[in-house]
């Protein structure tokens, strides 16, 4: 392995990071969009305001984690993909503003016409923002982003490939996130809404793994590249997201949500890790290499460090947070 | 097309300023306010000071506003710099992403500790829940140093060498960062936060004191932020003072912007207004030889002017000249509030008696007004006055700037929506302390809660729009 070869590694290790921790955040907010009125859905969306609320910045920080990453270590690579795809990234950072905004604003609103108002927003917004995001992975994976960022600001991220990574990323945001909120829900000694999160993780799971199929046919007339690498050297990962994700459905029916969540995770870890190997070694599938993108030596080197120097700082801070988050006191309302 | 290009770099300049200018202010809440929160949560749980405590909590939970919206206006300025900036970040990407990325390790620092004290109250022990303030503050430290080595390096480049074929080898990132510019800089904006956090932050619990609410806790929540704003103020023009040192031989440009200089001499004056009109100076008051003086700490001092200086090379000077020239007086205003302060405190006989003065409260709401003022005139001075460079001497903005079309679109919808984030996150805020006005209760209903739809239905069934 090449010091490239590294610093794409950890570049993507922030990827799955994100898919996973600000997956279950976005996806919190798509089942907030759908709880219903007020009184309905005060439930639910009590229990996505304490799920995330301690978490959610911390977990949008891996995006930023993975644009430094790319600006530092490929730095035309950034810039080709800022450059091609401006006006989905541009919808992704609205997205997140409204978001973020949202979701402080609504937890200290007044009243609650003006919560509903902020969290209709922040609702909203969580479904936008993924969406946009697997549109962005799917102009890369499928090849449509060129090395000098020549590419048309919208046929390069509105092709077959962005389309289904669009719906996959909403679909399996909200499946990841309702696993958490019912182990979440759960701890908190509330089974009845344990169960009824959990009916909807299922039937999302269900729903995703359909559309990942559709994905698949998609991916193979519409990305060749990303296709065969996904049948070689990514299959043992496509496989094991299936058996996970399966795994899940089984587990979900027998109200068995703690376990439910980690095979969840897996699932969604393991198609983004197959991605990442199928397209390697290219970054800009077929149009620029990890090799031919990569910046200075000396910078690469500075970088491996700052990634050890986070992984016995940020690390260690990011499981407390965790491990407070999932205890008892932790997971009841305030007083 | 070329005009269509300068069109694009406008709008792309605009989004940036007003990205930043609107981070900036957060984002000096994000660092210096914790230290504030820390001195009244410490003082609670030592002193066994319920209103102290109170105060810590009621501020952890404005921070928590303050620090979302800071830390989503952030993330924007990271899409930003390849949004609008693509010739910057692929051509220096990799001389100034290190410290991009070791600012990484303080946001997630940030932000993990944010969440933990913010929730920590009655489950963490009350010392364990104190010291998550510490990794904060210092996040807010390491954090402020490393995006200013990045844009001190913008004025100050260093740690590359640039081929006459336009590559850039020898990239030595350590070099990079700490480049000429970076301690001034690093200090003096560090200093600021603690200005502008202090500052507005006094001036909210002045205008209450002033509309007649002088129980304990508004003197409190006076005077912890106001007695940092107080120093800071203080130190703060001998920082500046620094800062512009530097100038004179790195960016004599800006320099020769910032004093109005039309012609290079030594014993230049200081020009106290004025505007340059096709060249010349109209208006303005003249100091002889201060100018020299304070760039150099001497009279002999050259101070570059805009005649030695091409014309494709020389900054907008009035903008330079006249925000300098603001931050200044506005400097020397809350310096003179902070002294005023001190005076009063010594003279006072009886305990809050500092207070009596009403013009001495408005005077804190006017440095609250004003702290705001000099940071962000401060940074037209630096960001204005290195153009038409974005890296100073070494690459053009023009030669940075996207390629796409629709700039000016975005910069709407950036306008719309930062204009609403202002009013509304202000609207959420003022709104929480009234509520802590009315019935002094510290927690608010969490209107989806099960218990909170019932609890607002009853408090204000009509008043809700
Ligand atoms: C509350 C804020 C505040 C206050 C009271 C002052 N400044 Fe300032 N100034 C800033 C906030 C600021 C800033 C916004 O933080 C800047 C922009 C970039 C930087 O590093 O600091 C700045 C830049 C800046 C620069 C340009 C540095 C450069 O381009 O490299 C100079 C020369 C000064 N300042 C000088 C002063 C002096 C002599 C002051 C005396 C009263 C003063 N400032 C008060
Ligand atoms: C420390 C971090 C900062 C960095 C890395 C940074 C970076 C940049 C970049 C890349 C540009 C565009 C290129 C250019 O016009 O030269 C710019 C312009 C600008 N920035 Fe900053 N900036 C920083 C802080 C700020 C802050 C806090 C403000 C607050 C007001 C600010 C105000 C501006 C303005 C007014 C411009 C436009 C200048 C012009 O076009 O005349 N900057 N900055
Ligand atoms: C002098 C200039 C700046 C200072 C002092 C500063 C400081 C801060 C602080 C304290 C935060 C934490 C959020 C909060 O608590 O409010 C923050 C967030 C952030 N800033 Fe800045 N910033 C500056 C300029 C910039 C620039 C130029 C960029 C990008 C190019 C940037 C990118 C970010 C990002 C990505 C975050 C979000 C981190 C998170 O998710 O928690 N900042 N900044």
């Amino acid at each position: 392995m090449s010091l490239a070869d590294v610093a794409a590694a950890l570049m993507f290790l922030g990827v799955v990071a994100y898919a996973i921790l600000g997956g279950a955040d976005f996806g919190s907010g798509v089942w907030d969009l759908l709880a219903g009125g007020p009184r309905e859905g005060a439930h639910l969306r009590s229990q996505i305001d304490r799920s995330i609320g301690p978490v959610w910045e911390a977990n949008h920080v891996w995006l930023i984690y993975v644009l430094v990453f790319l600006w530092t270590a490929f730095p035309t690579a950034f810039g080709a993909i800022m450059t091609t795809l401006f006006i989905p990234w541009l919808l992704v950072g609205l997205g997140i503003v409204l978001r973020g905004g949202a979701f402080a604003f609504r937890k200290f609103s007044g009243s609650v016409r003006e919560a509903q108002l902020h969290g209709a927003v922040f609702a909203a917004s969580s479904v936008v923002t993924p969406f946009f995001l697997g549109m962005i992975a799917g102009a890369v994976a499928s090849g449509r982003v060129p090395a000098d960022g020549s590419g048309d600001v919208w046929d390069s991220w509105t092709g077959p490939t962005s389309w289904v990574g669009g719906a996959l990323a909403v679909l399996t945001v909200a499946f990841l996130a309702a696993t958490f909120l019912a182990a979440d829900a759960e701890r908190g000694g509330d089974h009845a809404l344990a169960g009824e999160i959990g009916t909807k993780a299922f039937w999302s799971g269900l729903v995703t793994g359909a559309v990942a199929l559709v994905a698949a046919l998609a991916i193979e007339l519409d990305a060749e590249t990303l296709a065969d690498g996904l049948h070689t050297r990514g299959l043992v990962f496509v496989i094991g997201s299936a058996v996970a994700g399966l795994a899940t459905l089984v587990l979900l029916r027998q109200r068995r949500w703690a376990i439910a969540r980690l095979t969840a995770v897996g699932a969604v870890g393991a198609i983004v890790v197959g991605w990442g190997v199928a397209q390697y070694d290219w970054l800009l599938v077929d149009e620029l290499t990890i090799a031919d993108a990569a910046g200075a030596r000396a910078t690469l080197i500075g970088l491996i460090i700052v990634f050890a120097v986070a992984a016995v700082t940020a690390v260690p801070a990011l499981i407390w947070l965790f491990v407070l988050v999932n205890q008892d006191e932790w997971s009841t309302t305030d007083h | 097309m070329m005009i269509l290009a300068a069109d694009e770099l406008l709008a792309a300049r605009y989004q940036m300023a007003l990205s930043l200018g609107f981070h900036i202010v957060l984002s000096c809440f994000g660092v210096a306010f914790p230290a504030m929160i820390y001195v009244l949560h410490r003082r609670g749980i030592r002193n066994d000071d319920p209103e102290a405590l109170a105060l810590a909590k009621k501020w952890g939970k404005a921070a928590a506003v303050l620090f979302a919206v800071g830390a989503v206006s952030g993330t924007i300025l990271s899409f930003e710099m390849g949004l609008l900036w693509p010739g910057l970040m692929s051509t220096y990407g990799d001389v100034i992403g290190l410290p991009f990325a070791l600012e990484g390790i303080a946001f997630f620092l940030e932000a993990i500790f944010i969440g933990i004290y913010l929730y920590g109250w009655g489950r963490l022990r009350p010392e364990v829940h104190l010291r998550t303030l510490i990794p904060i503050m210092a996040s807010g430290l390491f954090g402020t140093f490393c995006i200013l080595t990045v844009n001190a390096w913008m004025n100050a480049p260093a740690g590359f060498t640039l081929l006459p074929d336009g590559t850039v080898t020898d990239v030595d990132p350590i070099a990079a960062m700490f480049n000429d510019a970076l301690w001034q800089q690093f200090t003096h904006m560090y200093v600021a936060t603690f200005i502008v956090a202090g500052f507005l932050t006094a001036s909210v619990y002045a205008v209450g004191m002033l509309r007649g609410r002088r129980d304990r806790s508004h003197r409190l929540g006076f005077t912890v932020p106001f007695a940092f704003a107080a120093v800071a103020a203080l130190v703060q023009p001998f920082v500046g003072h620094v800062a512009g040192m530097r100038l004179d031989t790195d960016q004599p440009s800006k320099l020769a912007a910032m004093e109005l200089a039309t012609e290079t001499e030594d014993n230049a004056p200081v020009v106290i207004g004025g505007v340059l009109i096709d060249g010349e100076v109209r208006g303005g008051i003249e100091i002889p030889k201060l100018a020299s003086l304070l760039a150099g700490n001497s009279f002999d001092t050259v101070i570059t002017g805009l005649d030695d200086i091409p014309a494709d090379e020389q900054p907008p000077v009035n903008i330079v000249h006249w925000s300098f020239q603001i931050m200044i007086a506005a400097g020397t205003t809350m310096a003179a509030i902070g002294i005023w302060w001190w005076w009063r405190r010594r003279r006072a006989t009886e305990p809050g008696g500092e207070f009596d003065s009403p013009w001495f409260l408005r005077a804190t709401v006017l440095a609250g007004v004003l702290s705001v003022v000099a940071l962000e005139a401060g940074w037209i001075t630096t960001e204005v006055g290195r153009q038409p460079w974005i890296v100073y001497g070494v690459m053009r903005t023009e030669d940075a700037v996207t390629s796409n079309s629709g700039v000016w679109i975005s910069l709407a919808v950036m306008v719309v929506v930062y204009t609403s984030m202002a009013v509304v996150g202000s609207r959420v805020l003022l709104g929480m302390a009234r509520r802590w006005r009315e019935d002094d209760s510290l927690d608010l209903p969490t209107p989806y809660g099960p218990s909170g739809v019932l609890q607002s239905d009853a408090r204000d069934p009509e008043a809700v729009g």
